[in-house]
């Protein structure tokens, strides 16, 4: 199967697929974000750490168009990219998972997932009101792509089950896999194995590093558990009080004092 | 066990997705609609027609519209009434400046007016979600009525501000006028009824209803998606407007034949559709059904039974009529907020297992 179309074979001198620049971020007083630059590579996973309220989720936020950043300039696949609205940005090839799971709770886990296929779907309403023909081709193809994620993500026992009835880790897992349908080239997953216990984490981790070797699919992603992000993230980047304090391997991010400091500093 | 589902395996995708997977529904549903289509037609008395299963039908249409609304994108709305009243109007405008045009038409038209004009009073929903929602549309309840009754150009400048359906047939067959049969009035609503039913499953089980529920259970999470919130809301503002004008078209033309707006389409209309859609299953394409069957056939019911078997005065079993109407509301909200219909399909796993409970 194909989930994705973006390539990582450039280890030397890699692509650069999202590019921050200078972003500041503020809502009345309070400043979220103060002039924050950093880049993701294609193919990479990115992991972005901070103690709680450091900004890491209004990054995500301003990636995905959710937040208007005051300053800054966003560059996405070569691009400069203007204010946009975040449906806009979904087509682009953004995709996310929220911190707080946002599923669609009426609906069912295979309605979940193929929501995700909402770009990748065009037949208008007239089509859709006959059903035979154009709309539902349509529906079997992407619904083909979506049964494999379902597979790759080991869910096939829940796929008609509400999502609203499955336990947390689940709930958590078919976020991923809404996010995954939608092929993106770049998926941002905001604090994915929170709450979780020893061997749902270490099932997501699989999943996510999957993800990323089979398809290939850029990751930026947001963690606690330092052992975590030290176990699959190629660069990391550390954030406190909405400013850059550490860029770079997750060995080097370990061993900077400044970085250390802001840890002990919020958990003591 | 015999009703099942194991051993019934689905092979593909378009299997897997069809209407009625398990083959018990599906024969059930082809049994009601030969008794629907065949068997009904031929026995049925002109008062069962007129007082029962032409309103049953109209009032269906319009909580199915309704349910659009509500039950599958979120936005709530009491302004249904009034939309049924652009319906009827605009049925009225064609009817008498196009006289040779067909029923279809007329009804389809009226409907597709109404959809632009809900389009026009979903905007906004982009801005204002539930309870101010609500009030807004309870304000195009009142406007659409008002301006309909104060436009005498809405009913030709009749003396009465009444309108009237003439005559009009479809093939040579009179739907509408004083010389119509209930029997083929009936069926002109029944043919339009199962098409939009099966319009409305259509819609809600693609692309598009996919948008419309998830705007309902996360607009947030739906726009990460791709989903445009404007497109989503007004699409399903316009669809389920559609529905509603087409019953009220119905309404007017088939089943009242003369009509006055204020009387008509006020906001008990409103109400009673909300309490359709509530009753019968929110969600539910089913359940719009089941909740304007309950609406229409109860009060027929009681006043058999109470006026009838117990020899009460009409009034009072008017104001019991209220009284039980309002109180399986609540028992609803609080019992079983998902209706009928879902009454329906937890008896149904319920028979999946019978008789091994466990
Ligand atoms: N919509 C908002 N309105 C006001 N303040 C906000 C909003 N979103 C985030 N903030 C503030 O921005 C700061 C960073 O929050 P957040 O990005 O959620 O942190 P993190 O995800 O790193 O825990 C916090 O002080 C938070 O209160
Ligand atoms: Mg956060």
């Amino acid at each position: 199967m194909s989930i994705q179309n973006t390539t990582a074979d450039q280890q030397h001198n890699p692509a650069v697929l999202l590019d921050l620049k200078h972003i500041s971020l503020s809502f009345g007083g309070v400043k979220a974000i103060t002039d924050i630059s950093f880049d993701i590579y294609e193919g990479e996973v990115r992991a972005i750490i901070g103690p709680n309220g450091a900004g890491k989720s209004s990054m995500l936020n301003v990636i995905n168009g959710f937040y208007h950043p005051q300053q800054g300039e966003i560059w996405f696949d070569g691009k400069h990219r203007q204010a946009m609205k975040p449906y806009e940005i979904a087509y682009q090839g953004i995709a996310r998972t929220f911190q707080n799971i946002a599923l669609f709770k009426g609906m069912s886990v295979l309605d979940n997932i193929m929501t995700g296929r909402f770009t990748h779907m065009s037949k208008n309403l007239f089509w859709q009101a006959l059903w035979k023909g154009p709309a539902e081709q349509e529906e079997i193809a992407n619904r083909e792509l979506v049964e494999h994620v379902i597979d790759f993500l080991e869910i096939q026992a829940i796929r008609k089950t509400p999502v609203g009835r499955l336990p947390y880790g689940l709930q958590k897992r078919v976020e991923l896999g809404r996010a995954l349908a939608a092929q993106p080239k770049l998926l941002l997953l905001d604090e994915p194995m929170a709450g979780m216990n020893v061997e749902e984490k270490e099932d997501m981790c699989r999943f996510i590093l999957d993800v990323n070797d089979t398809f290939g699919t850029t990751i930026a992603l947001i963690e606690h558990d330092m052992g975590v992000v030290m176990d699959i993230s190629d660069r990391v980047v550390v954030l406190d009080y909405g400013r850059k304090i550490g860029d770079g391997n997750p060995d080097d991010v370990r061993n900077d004092q400044t970085v250390i400091d802001a840890y002990l500093g919020v958990s003591h | 066990m015999f009703y099942r589902e194991s051993g019934d395996f689905k092979k593909t995708y378009q299997d897997d997705s069809q209407t009625f997977p398990i083959k018990f529904d599906r024969r059930r549903y082809y049994v009601v609609m030969a008794i629907a289509f065949l068997v009904l037609p031929m026995f049925m008395t002109d008062y069962f027609a007129n007082a029962m299963m032409i309103p049953f039908l109209v009032w269906a249409i319009a909580a199915l519209g309704l349910n659009i609304l509500v039950g599958y994108c979120g936005q709530l709305s009491l302004g249904t009434g009034g939309f049924m009243a652009v319906g009827a109007y605009a049925t009225y405008k064609l009817m008498t400046s196009f006289p040779g045009m067909d029923m279809f038409s007329v009804v389809l038209l009226s409907g597709f007016v109404t959809a632009l004009v809900g389009m026009i009073f979903g905007l906004p929903s982009l801005r204002i979600k539930g309870f101010y929602l609500a009030v807004a549309t309870l304000a195009a309840q009142f406007f659409l009525v008002w301006l309909l009754n104060k436009v005498p150009w809405f009913y030709n400048y009749s003396a009465s501000g009444q309108i009237t359906a003439p005559e009009r047939s479809i093939f040579g067959i009179i739907i509408t006028g004083p010389h119509a049969s209930p029997i083929t009035g009936y069926l002109f609503c029944l043919i339009l009824a199962v098409g939009l039913a099966w319009v409305a499953r259509n819609l809600t089980r693609g692309r598009l209803g996919r948008s419309w529920m998830a705007i309902r259970d996360m607009d947030i999470a739906a726009e990460i998606i791709g989903v445009n919130p404007l497109m989503a809301k007004l699409s399903a503002f316009a669809v389920s407007s559609f529905f509603v004008g087409v019953a009220g078209s119905l309404f007017f033309s088939v089943y009242l034949g003369a009509a006055e707006v204020t009387e008509a389409f006020s906001i008990n209309v409103s109400f009673a559709v909300l309490f359709m859609v509530i009753i019968g299953g929110l969600g539910s394409i089913f359940g719009s059904f089941v909740g304007a069957a309950f609406m229409v056939l109860m009060p027929v019911l009681l006043k058999n039974i109470l006026v009838g078997g117990f020899g009460w005065p009409t009034d009072l079993a008017a104001h019991l009529e209220f009284i039980i109407v309002g109180a399986l509301i609540v028992i609803f909200l609080i019992v079983e907020p998902h209706g009928l219909a879902q009454m329906a399909r937890v008896l149904k796993e319920k028979l999946r297992l019978w008789p091994f409970p466990h």
